[in-house]
């Protein structure tokens, strides 16, 4: 490891020796070393990930390589820092947004678990009581309801979503489908139309037959809004999909349903749940519908969020978006083993 | 004999599920939607009204919060499907609410007497009792700073002044009640105000005063955020709820202090949607809510006045401190109310849509 | 050779060709009966809902409904001086009928408003007359009425009625687009005082548009730098754009709202490196800084992914041929590989300028009051004002703007070559 760390250096030896001239400049300019410190962070950090260039690379090649990649990196950070940056906060001992003096120098008393406990107990009629505690968080804590009701009406949103998605993708894809442009910009349209537009529109029609303030109304609602990713994703797995399978069944005796069971579906699986996963997502974190359509009672977790930022502002919600956070990386995590086991039995190389 | 045994089987079963039925009519407990403003407001109600308003009847009161505006009552009523039982409303939208028909008529002739004696009719304050509605409190528009960072403001005039006090600024987004402080801080009279602002000119000084102090100002939307606003210094001085304020002061201990200079009132009232079920447990719940002992008791959480003349007496002080007399916290108490303005709802019932519109097209600008 | 073997000819006579038609009409039959149930479904939850709002926005039967003899009465009359007695005694009567029913959606109340949105200030006039028209019992009701409230002696009053009396009326439109009726009853501009929406509008453009130029600037290096790593590599960097991009909105919002306040993370680190002064604390957030930061970031996944599936596909041996050819990096960069790129540019750049303008909840949240956007100005007129005609009619034209370039990027890219990654 030393030997590697001694011969990077040494190869990029004047790399690190520009920078150390430009650090000392930047401590002349500022007259502190702290600005050092940060600019030392941001600047040789990529300078370590370099990579060996040719030997017939010219410095003005160099020095671009070098650049694109502080750029990167800042754009990469750019991306994720602010996701990352509020799981600390939430611990935060104090009701504010900031990180206080005493959690930037590591004082345990600075960091508690008050705002995970909010989660279970705002709402609740009596936190403290020992007696009926569970049945009283499970049906009167805020969150708790909105956490039911976000994954009751994102899991029924998605089935129904993918299941039309998936028979309209079916249908699309065949090369004699008529009007395939028209119908496919129809059934991507709500992805195009602006929020509030629809959501508009919707209140006052739901309003209008009843089902407003109604997890129907709310579940219709997610299901018109999760259907194009269903399509987008379905119709990009078939593109790829090799029709004579279909008919080499047909040859063999099947009929349509059992062509489907035993030889699309299982194909095409891997592109209905990704479809499946993306509505799902997209009803877990929609709110602007949820805003109009849905009462008290169908509460789901972003609605809940919205209220926390403009009404209670506590970092109760910090709490929450940090576990939704961890909830995605798990989530990504499993599509990601998915997708390179589908692509093993593919017979296709992983990479 | 088999079908006399039927018969009788079948009578008896009726006759027990009829049994069973009433009985459970008897005991069936009620469930009413209550909505408020939420936060300090809505907690002093739930004590002081829900609480002792379950206990005694056995029914059940889910507490719903909101920001005002007649948009959701509205939606509601025109689609046929009513789930809020009764609103906490400002006057003004009490006003329009029910020239529009979407709030119920109530019979004020159903509310009680006061705890001496005295007809409701004459017990409420004047303007409580309206067609659609019955008043609870009075509350006003303040403004407040931090004492602990800034002392010696004298006035509506030092909220304008950036020189004398650096620092921004919070109001309620919207015209109101913003243009009547400007004209109070231009040194208008509040009984002016209104006069003033119904003539072009009028208007353009609220606005041309406001405009001084505009890009240093951050709007607020909902009652709980002012506090929250000072509190994190992004403000130095901001308008609140003088409620929330107070709770911030005596619960959370809080440097603030109240300015009443220049403060306008209003009134709060209960309405009930048009078509909204439950009406009997709903009007009981409001009639319960306005007699004298529960209204005195809300403003042993935070100062609003009660709109019943026999609660005055009945106030005390703040729930946790009894060294903390409430009454004197009051827009009411005399000391408060040396330059107040009562907040004129037919004037905005009328230009709320025009003067809203043009300080829309003032904000972008 | 020619004897036809009867296993194999058609059991019925047609031609081949017949056959073969009759055979793709139920094959497309087919097709389409698979799209059929999502395509009625959207219909009815989606195209008919909007259709309505649009309807909603020219259709206002507020007068008509509330007085509906007087509205087809007052079509007859010239606009000069006042109306007849006659039409005077209908509207009376209607009047006091309406006070009286008091109907949802038919009461004095909504005609108040109706006509306050044309005439300001006239709202208590029609609600204070409804309460005592129905003392009026008997004629000449145009002096009882003028007696009432002698604002009813003023002719724009009637000749504002006898506009609203229209069922079908573009007024909304009017409004929305900062121009109002005169006295003469002719278009005008409105008062300077009261234009928003056409600025809004204009300025929700340029915002998305600045958002996309800045979002194709970030986002380029980053797709290419995943483009040319190896696949394990670039799946682990890959995270670092999903994950944002699987992250709750609000989630997001609430990061940056922590992170760019007066006393947040960024103003805190900035300080400390003594870049700033305690007092010189930046203002990043409630303003138009505030929701171009957010909604970059939000926004960013979009252009990252297409143009890195677009590059994906670009051959790293068409770069070293022109190299080898001769030509300077930069050369062959512009020459060769932006415009391979091109396709996923343009799929990413009008992805999010079309996403960007219909954007309502990162401007209301972290947008203060100067980076409000078009949505939240109709989000406040349905939710706040409650004119809904008015909301409809700013959904539409923005609906409509929309749809341009969904149609410009139909015909460029196609929609059904999106891809997520």
């Amino acid at each position: 490891m030393i030997n590697i760390v001694k011969k990077e250096i040494k190869n990029k030896g004047r790399a690190y020796l520009y920078l150390a001239l430009a650090t000392a400049l930047v401590v002349l300019l500022t007259g502190t070393s702290k600005a050092a410190v940060g600019f030392l962070l941001i600047f040789g950090i990529p300078l370590f990930f370099m990579e060996k260039m040719p030997a017939y690379a010219t410095t003005g090649e160099r020095f671009t390589r070098y650049m694109f990649l502080v750029i990167t990196a800042s754009v990469l950070v750019f991306l994720i820092a602010p996701v990352l940056i509020i799981m600390p906060l939430s611990f935060n001992a104090e009701p504010y947004f900031t990180f206080t003096e005493g959690m930037l120098n590591f004082d345990s008393d600075a960091y508690s678990m008050r705002w995970y406990l909010d989660i279970l107990h705002n709402g609740m009629k009596d936190p403290t009581a020992v007696v009926g505690w569970w049945s009283d968080m499970w049906n009167n804590a805020q969150w708790i309801r909105a956490t039911r009701n976000s994954f009751f009406i994102a899991t029924v949103s998605a089935i129904i979503a993918t299941f039309l998605g998936t028979l309209a993708a079916l249908g699309l894809s065949r090369p004699e489908m008529p009007q395939r442009a028209l119908i496919t910009s129809l059934l991507i349209s709500p992805m195009i139309v602006p929020l509030v537009i629809t959501a508009t529109g919707m209140f006052f029609f739901y309003s209008s037959i009843g089902i407003a303030k109604t997890y129907t109304g709310v579940i219709l609602a997610h299901v018109t809004l999760g259907v194009p990713f269903v399509i987008i994703t379905v119709t990009a797995t078939l593109s790829g999909f090799d029709m004579s399978l279909v008919r080499a069944s047909q040859n063999m005796g099947a009929n349509g349903w059992t062509t489907f069971r035993r030889i699309i579906m299982p194909l095409i699986l891997p592109g209905m749940i990704s479809g499946a996963l993306f509505a799902f997502i997209t009803s877990l974190d929609e709110v602007v519908a949820v805003l109009f359509i849905a009462d008290v009672e169908q509460r789901t977790i972003p609605r809940q969020m919205f209220s926390g930022i403009r009404e209670q502002i506590s970092p109760t919600i910090l709490a929450v978006a940090s576990i939704l956070v961890v909830m995605s990386v798990v989530l990504l995590t499993v599509l990601e083993m998915l997708r390179r086991r589908s692509e093993r039995l593919r017979g296709m190389s992983p990479g | 004999m088999n079908k006399l045994v039927n018969k009788t089987l079948i009578a008896a079963a009726v006759a027990t599920t009829m049994v069973a039925g009433s009985v459970q009519a008897a005991s069936h407990s009620e469930s009413i939607t209550v909505v408020s403003w939420g936060g300090a407001y809505t907690k002093s109600q739930v004590e002081a009204y829900h609480k002792p308003w379950m206990a005694a009847t056995g029914n059940t009161i889910v507490s719903e919060d909101f920001n005002g505006g007649l948009a959701e009552i509205k939606a509601q009523v025109e689609a046929g499907n009513v789930t809020w039982n009764v609103v906490d409303v400002e006057l003004s939208d009490a006003v329009r609410g029910c020239d529009e028909g979407i709030l119920e008529v109530m019979d004020h002739s159903v509310l009680p007497d006061g705890d001496n004696g005295v007809p409701a009719s004459e017990d409420f304050l004047p303007g409580a009792l309206m067609e659609c509605a019955v008043g609870n409190i009075v509350w006003s528009t303040v403004f407040i700073h931090d004492e602990s960072k800034i002392q010696g403001v004298d006035g509506l005039t030092d909220f304008f002044d950036l020189n004398k006090f650096p620092g921004k600024r919070g109001l309620r987004k919207g015209a109101k009640p913003n243009l009547e402080l400007a004209l109070m801080a231009d040194g208008v009279e509040p009984a002016d105000v209104y006069e003033m602002l119904s003539t072009d000119a009028g208007i353009d000084r609220a606005f041309a005063k406001l405009d001084t102090i505009k890009d240093s100002t951050v709007w607020w939307e909902s009652g709980a955020q002012p506090p929250q606003l000072l509190a994190d210094g992004e403000v130095t001085m901001t308008t609140a709820y003088n409620g929330r304020v107070f709770n911030a002061i005596a619960s959370e201990g809080k440097p603030f202090v109240i300015n009443w200079d220049g403060q306008i009132w209003d009134l709060d009232l209960w309405v009930i949607p048009k078509g909204a079920p439950d009406q009997e447990a709903t009007m009981d719940f409001v009639k319960f809510s306005t007699s004298t002992k529960p209204l005195a008791d809300q403003a042993s959480w935070i100062p609003y006045g009660p709109l019943r003349k026999s609660s005055f007496g009945l106030v005390g002080s703040f729930h946790d401190k009894p060294e903390l007399d409430m009454s004197v916290h009051m827009p009411t108490a005399p000391d408060n109310f040396k330059r107040a303005l009562q907040n004129d709802f037919e004037f905005w019932a009328d230009n709320s849509d025009q003067l809203n519109e043009r300080f829309n097209a003032w904000l972008t600008k | 050779m020619t004897t036809a073997n009867p296993s194999i000819d058609q059991a019925d006579t047609l031609p081949l060709k017949q056959k073969l038609a009759k055979t793709t009409a139920i094959q497309r039959r087919r097709a389409f009966l698979l799209t059929a149930p999502l395509v009625l479904f959207l219909l009815i939850s989606f195209v008919f809902p909007i259709g309505q709002m649009l309807f909603n926005s020219i259709h206002n039967n507020k007068v008509s409904g509330v007085v509906p003899e007087f509205a087809v009465a007052i079509q007859s009359w010239d606009g000069q001086g006042l109306p007849s007695e006659e039409i005077f005694e209908i509207f009376v009567k209607d009047l006091a009928i309406a006070k009286k029913v008091r109907e949802v959606g038919r009461t004095a109340g909504n005609m108040a408003t109706r006509i306050n949105y044309e005439m300001p200030g006239s709202r208590s006039l029609f609600t204070k007359s409804a309460r005592k028209v129905g003392k009026i019992t008997e004629g000449p009701y145009k002096e009882a009425l003028i007696k009432l409230d002698k604002k009813w002696a003023n002719p724009q009053v009637w000749l504002t009625l006898q506009r609203a009396s229209h069922d079908i009326s573009p007024s909304f439109y009017v409004a929305a687009m900062d121009m109002k009726y005169n006295e003469k009853g002719e278009i005008v501009q409105a008062d300077e005082l009261y234009q928003i929406y056409l600025n809004n509008f204009i300025k929700t453009m340029w915002l998305a548009a600045l958002i996309t130029f800045i979002c194709v600037l970030l986002a380029y290096p980053v797709a290419y730098l995943l483009a040319i790593l190896p696949l394990r590599q670039s799946n682990l960097l890959m995270i670092m754009v999903l994950l944002p991009f699987w992250t709750s909105l609000l989630v997001r919002t609430t990061a940056w709202i922590a992170i760019l306040q007066t006393e947040g993370v960024i103003n805190d680190l900035l300080v400390y490196f003594g870049v700033i002064g305690e007092d010189g604390r930046i203002q990043m957030i409630y303003n138009q800084t505030g929701t171009i930061i957010a909604m970059v970031h939000i926004l960013l996944p979009f252009m990252v992914l297409p143009l890195y599936s677009v590059m994906k596909t670009i051959q790293p041996t068409y770069m070293r041929a022109a190299l080898s050819m001769g030509s300077k990096p930069f050369y062959a960069y512009r020459r060769v590989y932006f415009p391979l790129t091109i396709p996923g540019l343009a799929a990413g750049t009008l992805l999010v300028f079309i996403l960007a303008i219909g954007y309502y909840i990162t401007p209301a949240l972290v947008g203060g009051q100067d980076g409000l956007l078009i949505s939240n100005l109709i989000a406040y007129h349905i939710q706040k004002s409650l004119n809904w005609s008015l909301g409809a009619a700013l959904g539409t034209m923005l609906l409509v703007v929309v749809m341009i370039f969904y149609w410009v990027y139909n015909r460029l890219i196609g929609i059904d070559k999106l891809k997520f990654g």
